[in-house]
């Protein structure tokens, strides 16, 4: 055969071959059809995400106690349990949708809800999940997250408004006291120049600018100055204003002016938590999962940390991670992924919320996060296990914890990603050039903005 | 001529072809293996990739054809020509240091006396390295507090740089991060050509009084011609879909002063699950890999020729 006819059969074949890969809907039947048709008890298998890795050996062994009494009171269900850290990678989700491997009841953070929705990631619950008993007792906040209209797409697993993280011990040895973080932002500028003239290498306040990260805490910063991201129809760009100005002025200050911020910049998730961890960073935007991370992963003690209200907030950038559903997952498994998750993450006293179990394993008991059902029946009783099993300093979160019970909480703004990647460049502007136009960058940021929102809408 | 017609109209016997698949069998087995290889890990990703970029995908239902749509969505973002102009340039500044530093390195090997096999190990040791580790070292390097960098200029009495966190300089300390993890396998590459020279034209050279930029300007550079033009494009190849540098120690910034192509295309695709936008990027870079590849190509020929 001639080299060029063979590279024509080649082609056919990868193209053939193509095509044969991208017709595969897979056998199940996905969800969108009608609820329920087979026997109730009929036995089903769920593959279910984010198993604590074996990298930690205490929780995974909670995990794995949870399924097993679970499958014991439904012993026609089956989980599967997928490990994975972190559980989610944006680098693989879109991946492991293309290859069929995801998860029947998959993880996510809150942030990706709405990307997922809009590209019909995820199955619509909205038939099955009024067998959930608590439902009514979530925060609506909470569950707007994973709404889309009047249908529903998931459930929450955590959730948190976003505060002000201080180092307690930085605090104490800048003459500061610990036990009255700040409360304007003036008072951040004036903590963060005395942290940072502890003397070099000590930086007063911390801000992401790089991988989106800037534009992420752009949006906390200027929600809890009472602004906008997008105006009410979702369409037009509203950052653009007096608030955003004010959180970029307020970074430029304490960059330049006040020198309390460090020389290094365009730092990103890991940055600030490695930062923290090292003793050395005062403050930085974040909730009391950054403690958490802090303590676990990056060196840090629980004991010289405080988690306090967001300065001046009128409102709170909410956070948080729940699961979802498979759009190919039948009706049966989504009706027992609905079972395990009220069993394992929205059950006081049960699975996550074992706080006794977790004392007993060393694992710290007493963050005020998840606050999934605020005030209701269910949300009294986790606080009051929580209390009583605590293993932390729950003082030194007493600002934020009574803080998120009165501040608003406001989801993510549509097409979050992509703002929050033009809005990177405003960030890294004004940390990294002293003669930034602040005006400028917003006028060209809303400009970009409007254009992305545009074609969204 | 008469031997040719006498091939030409020889009959092969079914017997004669068994024993000539039975002799290259082996031949067949390592030439099925490549194709299968690149079929599956290089034909076929750019084939969905081509077609993705004319989908819109969301990898559960089936794909819809959008002809255009995803190129014009590109195009518009304001972020394209700042990820073209960034790439060319950090392409155009690879060249004047990732093409030049492996060769005067190559050059100084070959005229080592002693210490040559030492050296050796020591220039191509970052290649052995994996990229992320090599990019990490560098992010203390640049840190504009403790890092390695402005520690030395201070020692010189030279002001700090914020290297990685301005504008001016941080697709400038890319380059350099580049240039160093590459600079082995050119150096060796390189090296091999220099040593392929016949010393006998150097000896001529001397005898007529050539000193030693003379030497490398009308001896060593014509004899390796063929190998520099080959490794200019091939680094041009590879300069071009620059990703792990940016994604590691700039994520783009400052200000998309270090966003490329390839960082963008993963923005699309991952960070805004945009796939077809991602891919009609791709595309684009690729057409432009392409004409670089063909000319590659074209001299592979002539030089086979």
């Amino acid at each position: 055969m001639k080299p060029r006819n063979l590279s024509m059969l080649l082609a056919a074949g990868i193209v053939l071959t193509a095509a044969g890969c991208g017709s595969d809907n897979g056998a199940a039947k996905p969800a969108d059809t009608k609820p329920g048709s087979a026997a109730a008890d009929a036995p089903v298998t769920i593959t279910v995400g984010c198993q604590p890795p074996k990298s930690n050996p205490f929780e995974r062994k909670a995990w794995d106690e949870d399924v097993a009494a679970f499958q014991k009171l439904h012993p026609n269900i089956t989980i599967e349990s997928k490990d994975a850290f972190p559980c989610i990678n944006p680098d693989t989700f879109q991946a492991k949708l293309a290859g069929g491997t995801m998860e029947d009841v998959f993880y996510v953070y809150f942030t990706d809800i709405q990307k997922i929705v809009a590209a019909g990631q995820a199955a619509d619950i909205s038939p099955y999940v009024g067998s959930v008993t608590k439902l009514g007792d979530l925060r609506p906040d909470v569950m707007s997250v994973f709404k889309n209209g009047d249908k529903t797409y998931g459930l929450p697993r955590t959730n948190y408004s976003t505060g002000l993280v201080y180092n307690r011990k930085l605090f104490t040895q800048a003459g500061l006291d610990p036990d009255s973080p700040p409360k304007t932002w003036a008072e951040v500028q004036e903590a963060a120049k005395k942290i940072a003239g502890l003397g070099p290498g000590y930086v007063g306040f911390g801000e992401y600018s790089a991988g989106n990260t800037g534009g992420w805490h752009f949006t906390a910063s200027l929600y809890g100055r009472g602004g906008e991201m997008v105006g009410p129809d979702g369409k037009t760009a509203a950052f653009n204003s007096p608030e955003g100005k004010a959180v970029l002025e307020n970074l430029k200050k304490m960059r330049w002016t006040d020198n309390s911020m460090g020389a290094k910049q365009l730092l990103q998730w890991e940055d600030l938590m490695r930062m923290m961890g090292g003793g050395k960073l005062g403050m930085m935007i974040g909730a009391p999962d950054v403690v958490q991370s802090v303590n676990n992963d990056f060196k840090g003690k629980f004991d010289d940390y405080g988690v306090t209200a967001l300065p001046e907030a009128k409102a709170s950038l909410s956070g948080g991670d729940g699961y979802m559903f498979n759009p190919k997952a039948t009706p049966e498994q989504i009706k027992a992924g609905l079972l395990w998750l009220e069993y394992h993450e929205l059950t006081p006293d049960q699975g996550q919320f074992n706080y006794e179990r977790n004392k007993g394993q060393g694992r710290p008991v007493g963050l005020p996060t998840p606050d999934l059902y605020g005030d209701s029946a269910p949300g009294r009783q986790i606080v009051e296990t929580r209390k009583k099993f605590a293993t932390v300093p729950v003082e030194h979160f007493a600002p934020y914890a009574e803080a998120s019970t009165t501040i608003q909480n406001k989801i993510e703004p549509p097409k979050a990603q992509e703002l929050y990647a033009i809005l990177d460049v405003a960030m890294s502007a004004v940390l990294t050039r002293q003669d930034a136009d602040i005006d400028q960058l917003l006028a060209d940021a809303e400009a970009k903005a409007n254009k992305v929102l545009a074609k969204s809408s | 001529m008469t031997t040719m017609t006498v091939k030409g109209s020889r009959r092969r016997t079914p017997g004669a072809f068994r024993r000539g698949v039975r002799r290259n069998l082996t031949a067949y087995g390592f030439l099925c293996g490549a194709l299968i290889c690149f079929a599956f890990f290089s034909w076929y990703p750019m084939v969905r990739e081509i077609l993705l970029s004319f989908q819109q995908t969301n990898f559960v239902d089936e794909p819809t054809w959008v002809g255009l749509e995803n190129f014009g969505t590109v195009i518009d973002d304001a972020a394209f020509a700042d990820a073209w102009i960034n790439t060319a340039a950090f392409t155009g500044l690879a060249l004047v240091f990732g093409y030049c530093v492996p060769f005067a390195a190559a050059i100084i090997l070959n005229e080592l006396r002693h210490a040559k096999a030492y050296l050796r190990f020591v220039v191509y040791l970052p290649v052995m390295l994996p990229p992320a580790v090599g990019v990490l070292l560098f992010k203390w390097f640049y840190d504009p507090g403790p890092g390695l960098f402005n520690q030395i200029l201070d020692l010189v009495n030279i002001p700090a740089l914020s290297w990685l966190d301005s504008t001016d300089t941080a697709l400038l300390s890319l380059v350099a991060v580049s240039t160093w993890m590459n600079l082995g396998t050119g150096t060796l590459i390189y090296l091999a050509a220099l040593q392929s020279i016949p010393g006998e034209l150097y000896e001529a050279a001397e005898l007529d009084g050539a000193g030693l930029f003379k030497r490398v300007w009308h001896v060593t550079i014509p004899q390796t011609k063929l190998i520099l033009m080959v490794m200019l494009l091939l680094q041009i190849v590879a300069t071009m879909q620059v990703f792990i540098e940016p994604y590691l120690l700039t994520g783009g910034g400052p200000e998309n002063a270090t966003l490329t192509v390839a960082y963008l295309m993963y923005q699309y695709a991952f960070n805004f699950g945009d796939f077809g936008a991602g891919g009609a990027l791709g595309l684009m870079l690729m057409l432009v890999l392409m004409v670089f590849s063909a000319f590659y190509l074209r001299i592979s020929r002539d030089n086979q020729n």
